[in-house]
């Protein structure tokens, strides 16, 4: 068996040639990528790099100009709706804001993909949901509204309504945003024991560098709508590529200025 | 010059609202198929619209509602009587009031009052729940949970639409006839029982299933028009308030419109 085959076998996600558009802007430009089985995939750039529409690709929530997205072996790209709804059983996600439904409370949150997808009677239900619940450390605010947590629980509950079903992939959006970092440290935490745990194939879109040099196995660094690098955290800190040592040190972009184009953007004239 | 860039200007935004109103007309049809494809084909799909979602629509669009209705139906039936009674005077045809209610309310008021109002108090609240849930990633996450927006969300609030508001039509005819048989038989000393007889002999069935069939148009479209509308915020919470002005107004408007056209059609 060639090396290449034994890779692509055990390949949980496989982006191939993507290319994507929002409206008349290109915003991904033609993107390769896989993440292994059970491996912890980083994809970190700055703002504007379309890292998180490469995770809303994967997610399956846009269709692409071009190109395929293979998750588990099947492309999202051309599988049926009903096909697409049997994977989703083995994705879960963790949005920025954690997307927790408002009119639920945290247990009816964490229960609603058992209670849509599975006919479990109720009590077991409720027993798998605390399960997960303590799970995040959550243990005994399953009654509470999403209004009534911090934003390092609502995560975190987030977390327990995505790992309810036990899936094969977990998505985060941004984990650490808008937490300090003791609460940021403690899911990074979560997510190395869940992976130890259920073996699960992990994508994080962020920009926190700690938080992805502690948990990455992998990191895909864009820029710009381009894969600058796929490496491990010490292929990724040793190269020599300027902008991912731009990424890495914090340093601000210098943004090169057409005089002409600078003169029509300021009169409110449109360029050819 | 300036006239030229002021044409330009008009032409541009007369081109950008023509083809956002087709977009929306488009999608609405598109939402109208695919809750019903739901309401249908949900079962076989495994994901069955859920009863106890309809009830909780049907409370909060209905239930809820009975007592501001009461009220309006009361005091429009009531209005429709002090009006009639006091141009029919003119002629000395006082009598002929009870006709003019019965008729007026089933086919015309009851209908468009209830129309307006549900626009205003349950699809002002649905478009921006919707439009809430749309800023928070909510629809995002239940679409990535394997939960189809349109059956979890607008086909629960279509059947309950469809359901609630022939049946507050229904009881608003029956209010608005009674607030109109108050004031008749004050005025005009007749007997409540001589009041309802009258408006059952001058009644035909005719006359009510006009006004629930309106109700029915009106449903789908105060549905449509909050979804459609609380679907496509984008701006954060000031999107959210001006989707749910938009929604209500475009709502009002669209029943209005298909009153009269309905009016035009039952009447020829």
């Amino acid at each position: 068996m060639t090396k290449q085959t034994d890779t692509q076998q055990h390949a949980a996600i496989e982006v191939e040639d993507l290319v994507t558009h929002y409206g008349s802007t290109k915003i991904l430009d033609h993107v390769d990528m896989q993440v292994q089985t059970g491996e912890i995939m980083v994809i970190m750039g700055g703002s504007g790099s379309g890292k998180s529409t490469l995770l809303r690709y994967m997610l399956g929530l846009h269709e692409a100009t071009s190109g395929s997205i293979k998750l588990l072996g099947h492309d999202i790209t051309t599988i049926s709706a009903k096909e697409m709804d049997e994977l989703r059983k083995n994705m879960g996600v963790s949005f920025q804001g954690g997307a927790l439904f408002n009119s639920m409370t945290v247990g009816e949150n964490v229960c609603l993909p058992l209670r849509e997808h599975t006919h479990l009677d109720e009590n077991t239900m409720q027993i798998m949901s605390r399960m997960k619940l303590s799970v995040v450390n959550l243990g005994g605010f399953e009654d509470l509204m999403p209004a009534q947590l911090s934003g390092g629980m609502i995560k975190r509950a987030a977390l327990a309504r995505a790992i309810i079903m036990d899936p094969k992939l977990l998505f985060f959006d941004e984990p650490s945003a808008g937490l300090d970092p003791v609460a940021a440290a403690e899911l990074d935490d979560l997510i190395l024991r869940i992976r130890k745990a259920l073996n699960t194939t992990i994508v994080v879109v962020t920009h926190d560098l700690d938080s992805t040099f502690r948990i990455a196995d992998r990191i895909t660094v864009l820029d710009k709508g381009n894969i600058l690098m796929i490496g491990t955290v010490d292929e990724v800190r040793n190269s020599d590529n300027e902008r991912i040592q731009s990424l890495l040190n914090r340093e601000a972009r210098h943004v090169e200025i057409n005089a002409d184009e600078y003169l029509k953007e300021l009169t409110g004239q449109k360029s050819d | 010059m300036i006239e030229k860039k002021v044409l330009r200007t008009f032409t541009e935004k007369l081109g950008q609202v023509t083809i956002r109103g087709i977009e929306e007309l488009g999608y609405s049809l598109a939402l109208l198929v695919e809750s019903a494809y739901w309401l249908v084909f949900g079962f076989h799909r495994r994901q069955a619209v859920k009863l106890p979602s309809i009830f909780e629509q049907m409370m909060h669009i209905g239930i809820q509602a009975l007592p501001i209705v009461t009220i309006l139906a009361f005091a429009i039936g009531m209005m429709l009587a002090i009006q009639g009674i006091a141009t029919l005077k003119t002629f000395g045809a006082e009598s002929q009031v009870v006709l003019g209610i019965a008729l007026s309310v089933t086919r015309e008021f009851s209908p468009l009052i209830i129309g307006i109002l549900v626009a205003g108090r349950s699809g002002s609240a649905l478009a921006a729940r919707i439009g809430t849930m749309q800023i928070a990633q909510e629809i995002d996450a239940l679409r990535v949970i394997g939960i189809s927006p349109v059956r979890y969300l607008v086909t629960p609030a279509m059947v309950a639409m469809l359901i609630m508001l022939p049946s507050l039509t229904f009881f608003a005819d029956l209010v608005a006839l009674l607030g109109g048989g108050v004031y008749s038989s004050l005025e005009l000393g007749m007997s409540l029982q001589a009041y309802a007889d009258r408006t059952i002999e001058v009644l035909k069935v005719d006359d009510i299933t006009q006004g629930l069939y309106k109700s029915l148009v009106f449903a789908v479209i105060i549905t449509l028009v909050s979804f459609v509308n609380g679907f496509s915020v984008t701006a954060g919470s000031e999107g959210v308030g001006k989707a749910t002005t938009r929604s209500v107004v475009m709502s009002i408007t669209y029943i209005i419109i298909a009153d009269m056209v309905f009016t035009f059609v039952l009447t020829h």
